[in-house]
């Protein structure tokens, strides 16, 4: 699993990679996950039903699917 | 005597604040140190911007389908369904531009959203994400919460920021588009 940020001026930037089903790894993503949402940051996990792509929004590194190759991070909305 | 001394010693520093004080502060003004803010504001580089671009479609191209991703190449946006599918309303959404809805079987425009999202871990004038990621972050927001995406947003009627002649067009380019998808793949 990867964990991606979208920066200003960078495109988007590796945070963390790893195996949540080893103790070590998924450890360190738990904390790099907790890390960008104190930071405010918006979590998305980005799925894929054959050709139908879809998107689920995540508050909790709990509500992140075991196999989901990554995790998308992004600056919160805000009114325009 | 040095009463009248100390008062014309007075009346000549004010004269010469007042005749030499702005030259003197213009050749200063390269000595004073710069606010730490603005140091820390990269200069505009458009080779960085090219690249951050280049990554950023990397990315879309990997969440979003091919059919999307390739409106996003040849048209510079993609038309997604709202919550009710293709029969009712979708949304067009362009890079660091309004969310515009429409009504997918007459064409008709319905509503500006205008939603951003600026990046505040950075110094302000360095906040805006690259184009392909201001487009997937609304692309992901909608797929994911579109009730929260909106809700978020200033709502407006058409034609506040986006050109009503030119999303109308725009429609006209998608729907040839999809067309020329279709017959390619027949």
């Amino acid at each position: 699993m990867k964990l991606v940020r979208m920066k200003s001026g960078h495109g988007d930037v590796l945070l963390a990679e790893g195996d949540p089903a080893v103790s070590e790894d998924e450890e360190r993503l738990i904390a790099e996950f907790r890390r960008q949402l104190d930071l405010g940051m918006w979590a998305a996990v980005p799925t894929a039903d054959g050709t139908r792509r879809e998107a689920t929004l995540v508050r909790d590194f709990a509500d992140v699917p075991r196999d989901a190759e990554r995790v998308v991070f992004f600056p919160p909305a805000a009114g325009g | 005597m040095s009463f009248f001394l100390a008062i014309a010693l007075v009346v000549l520093a004010v004269l010469a604040i007042v005749g030499f004080g702005p030259t003197l502060l213009e050749r200063m003004r390269p000595l004073i140190p710069r606010r730490a803010v603005q140091e820390r504001i990269p200069a505009y580089d458009p080779g960085r911007e090219r690249r951050a671009e280049s990554r950023a479609r990397e990315l879309l191209r990997s969440v979003v389908s091919a059919d999307e991703y390739a409106m996003y190449l040849e048209l510079g946006f993609i038309a997604v369904d709202g919550a009710e599918g293709s029969g009712g309303y979708g949304y067009l959404l362009y890079p660091h531009r309004p969310i515009l809805a429409f009504d997918t079987r007459t064409g008709e425009l319905l509503s500006e959203y205008c939603v951003g999202f600026p990046d505040r871990s950075e110094p302000a004038a360095s906040q805006r994400l690259p184009d392909a990621d201001d487009i997937l972050a609304k692309w992901m927001s909608l797929r994911a919460g579109e009730r929260e995406l909106i809700s978020v947003a200033n709502m407006h009627v058409p034609g506040r920021q986006v050109d009503p002649g030119q999303a109308g067009r725009d429609l006209i380019r998608l729907r040839e588009w999809r067309a020329r998808r279709v017959a390619a793949a027949a």
